[in-house]
């Protein structure tokens, strides 16, 4: 073979024949990978779902709306009326604790806020990008219950997120709104089940609140 | 290789000899030769001079467009001169620019090819290089142009978390489609039909680097009869796969306006225009290129005068048919009787784009009238430069349909001019950059003319030197896919 010239111009050597099947793997393999790291690894169901951050008062819901069974709208009292459901003013706390708990380490933040009028610095933990507008009295006075997207607000020490609110999650609902819809009255009834299937309940509903969910891009992005 | 003489008239092939068909390689060359001299360019050790002064110019350019591209996403998209109501300025006019001069390589290959017309085989290498060169720099401009290039994804159905997909109906997802396939099958069919040549400069080449870098580049071609009989094959399927695309890309490019409503982009005949006006600017830019190439690389008894007169004969025809296609627009808005469509079709010719529309007209209807004397057809230089306003002439065609159409549509009281900024300016200049910087490094490193198909349209390709009833049983081939001469005359007895 090496007498003969025109081999030692190069050619594919023989090994490279398990290239073959590796580029096919390297590819397919490659492709996979980055399919499922991008769809599992980047989804906001990794990336979103439990945000907890740190609140400057340890506040408990659990104790609040679990225990004492307060209402949501006793201290987000506009998110019947408007597109926020406001935060409470520092205020809204002294309500009950210029009597109760009065000497608590916990609660000193609060009492200084009260006295200096400088309010909390609550950290926002459902925080929607500022391009998208949501409004909260569009859905509740329909019917939507806030445990839909806030989760069992009633059992957690500190709240954290419990839904990605992606643009795909919103959509889900705003396609089959009938999963999510509650008498009105239940809106914000952490513990409520639909005493006949939710999908007939749903639709009636629909029907009576006259539901259409708008799916353009303008419905949120204005 | 026979010595130069001083009399080049033996260069003229382009007189027409009814007794048998006028050599396509000239110089009485072998298939020697013919290696000799497309490998002999790749070979040389000492690049020209003149390679590094073109070189370095495309590749500042190239630093000119990439610093353009940075500073529009860092700035955004204000920083063109985009205003309401002219949404879409020179980023389109280019783009549709860019593509429609990749549709002559296509044609010389594809099209050309299925219609057995042999003289495509010295120019459609670089015509196919240039189809993908022109591709690369129109895919820019749609990138860039939606300002968000890092969301420019959005543009594939890929499933996302935002359930969002894109919109089927529009226009604008078919162009995404349609130059992504084109993009593939040209590249697909240059690089495949490149194979061969490139086994055959692996063969010649003497430094190891080379000889690896081409022998991966060759995929292992050995010019058996069974590569052969594939490489056939796999080339028409190819080009009869790249045949509709030649017809489909600029069609649906053409559809991105003709979709809308606007008076001047709403008529039916505005896919046929287009595909005409594509294949004309790309046989200008062709010829553009292909002359001072020639002359520099000294390839004129391969890429002859009746080349380049058959292309100034295309132009010809495609330049009527564009021609033809100005006057049924304006026939049409007065024949319509739509007001709207009538105003816009005299403020083209008379508004304030007028300077625009006529020289799109002197460009591409007076100019290519020339190509009628055969005298002008093969006139290098007339028809070197006549290749350049054509040029000119169809990028003010894009600029005329995309800006005057829009600046002045139904209401008077949103009527506005558009200029534009130096960053749309720097940015066009620039395209040219990437063109040429991808253009001339494949000068220099590839096989710019297809050896093997040149050979085979060569007399000595076909024993008894052109005469019909050619065998065509197995022959032993060399390394070069030529059949050696011992070989043939075995055959011939």
């Amino acid at each position: 073979m090496k007498s003969d010239k025109s081999y030692e111009n190069f050619v594919f050597p023989r090994w490279t024949n398990l290239l073959r099947p590796a580029a096919v793997v390297a590819v397919l393999g490659g492709l996979g990978y980055v399919t499922v790291l991008v769809w599992l690894g980047f989804s906001p169901h990794a990336v979103e779902v439990g945000y907890q951050p740190v609140q400057p008062v340890p506040y408990s819901h659990a104790i609040h709306v679990g225990q004492l069974g307060i209402d949501c709208r006793y201290c987000h009292s506009t998110v019947e009326i408007s597109a926020e459901a406001a935060i409470p003013p520092t205020q809204t706390c002294m309500n009950c604790h210029s009597s109760v708990r009065t000497t608590s380490e916990k609660l000193l933040p609060i009492r200084e806020s009260y006295a200096t009028g400088m309010p909390v610095e609550w950290i926002r933990v459902h925080d929607l990008p500022d391009y998208v507008f949501f409004n909260h009295s569009a859905h509740v006075v329909r019917g939507v219950g806030c445990v839909s997207c806030h989760g069992r607000i009633d059992t957690m020490e500190e709240v954290y997120k419990v839904k990605p609110l992606s643009m795909g999650w919103c959509l889900d609902c705003h396609r089959n709104p009938e999963e999510h819809l509650r008498p009105v009255e239940f809106v914000t009834a952490m513990d409520w089940v639909p005493e006949k299937d939710q999908l007939k309940l749903g639709a009636e509903l629909r029907q009576i609140h006259n539901i259409n969910p708008p799916q353009d891009c303008n419905a949120c992005h204005r | 290789m026979t010595t130069r003489t001083a009399d080049l008239s033996y260069l003229n092939n382009t007189t027409d000899d009814p007794v048998g068909r006028p050599p396509l390689v000239l110089g009485g060359r072998t298939f020697g030769d013919v290696t000799n001299t497309v490998c002999g360019i790749v070979e040389n050790p000492r690049t020209p001079p003149l390679w590094y002064v073109f070189f370095g110019l495309s590749l500042s350019l190239l630093g000119v467009l990439g610093a353009m591209i940075a500073y529009l996403i860092f700035t955004g998209i204000g920083v063109w001169g985009l205003q309401s109501p002219v949404g879409w300025g020179w980023a389109i006019v280019n783009f549709v620019f860019w593509v429609g001069i990749g549709h002559a390589g296509t044609l010389i290959s594809a099209i050309l090819f299925l219609l057995r017309q042999k003289w495509r085989t010295s120019i459609n290498r670089f015509a196919e290089a240039m189809t993908i060169f022109a591709v690369a720099c129109a895919g820019i401009f749609p990138a860039i142009h939606v300002g968000r290039v890092w969301v420019v994804y959005w543009l594939f159905p890929i499933p996302n978390q935002m359930s969002m997909w894109p919109n089927f109906r529009s226009p604008l997802l078919w162009d995404v489609f349609a130059v992504s396939t084109y993009a593939t099958v040209s590249l697909l069919f240059w690089y495949m039909g490149m194979i061969p040549d490139l086994a055959t400069i692996r063969d010649r080449a003497k430094h190891p680097v080379r000889k690896i870098a081409y022998g991966i580049l060759a995929l292992g071609w050995r010019s058996s009869n069974r590569h052969w009989h594939r490489f056939e094959s796999a080339y028409l399927l190819l080009a009869a796969l790249a045949t509709p695309l030649v017809l489909s890309v600029h069609s649906v490019v053409s559809f991105d306006f003709a979709v809308s409503i606007i008076p001047g982009w709403h008529t039916t005949i505005f896919p046929p225009y287009f595909v005409a006006g594509a294949i004309f600017s790309g046989f200008a830019m062709v010829v553009t290129l292909i002359i001072p190439t020639r002359a520099i690389f000294k390839l004129e008894e391969i890429i002859t005068l009746r080349h380049l007169e058959n292309m100034a004969k295309i132009m010809l025809a495609t330049g009527m048919m564009v021609g033809l296609a100005y006057s049924t627009e304006f026939f049409m808005a007065w024949y319509s009787g739509n007001a709207y469509e009538g105003f816009t079709f005299l403020n083209r010719g008379f508004g304030p784009y007028a300077w625009a529309y006529w020289i799109m007209v002197s460009c591409n209807v007076i100019v290519p009238q020339l190509f009628w004397v055969k005298k002008f057809r093969t006139n290098v230089v007339l028809l070197w430069i006549a290749s350049i306003l054509i040029n000119v002439g169809m990028w003010f065609e894009r600029f005329v349909i995309v800006v005057s159409s829009l600046s002045r549509d139904f209401l008077p009281s949103s009527w506005g001019y558009y200029s534009p900024t130096f960053v749309d300016v720097l940015t066009f200049v620039g395209s040219f950059g990437l063109f040429f910087t991808l253009f001339l490094l494949f000068l220099r490193f590839g096989p710019m003319i297809g050896m093997a198909e040149v050979k085979g349209v060569m007399p000595e390709a076909h024993h008894g030197r052109g005469a019909h009833g050619d065998y065509h049983g197995d022959v032993p081939t060399d390394r070069d896919g030529m059949i050696p001469v011992k070989a043939k005359r075995e055959v011939v007895q």
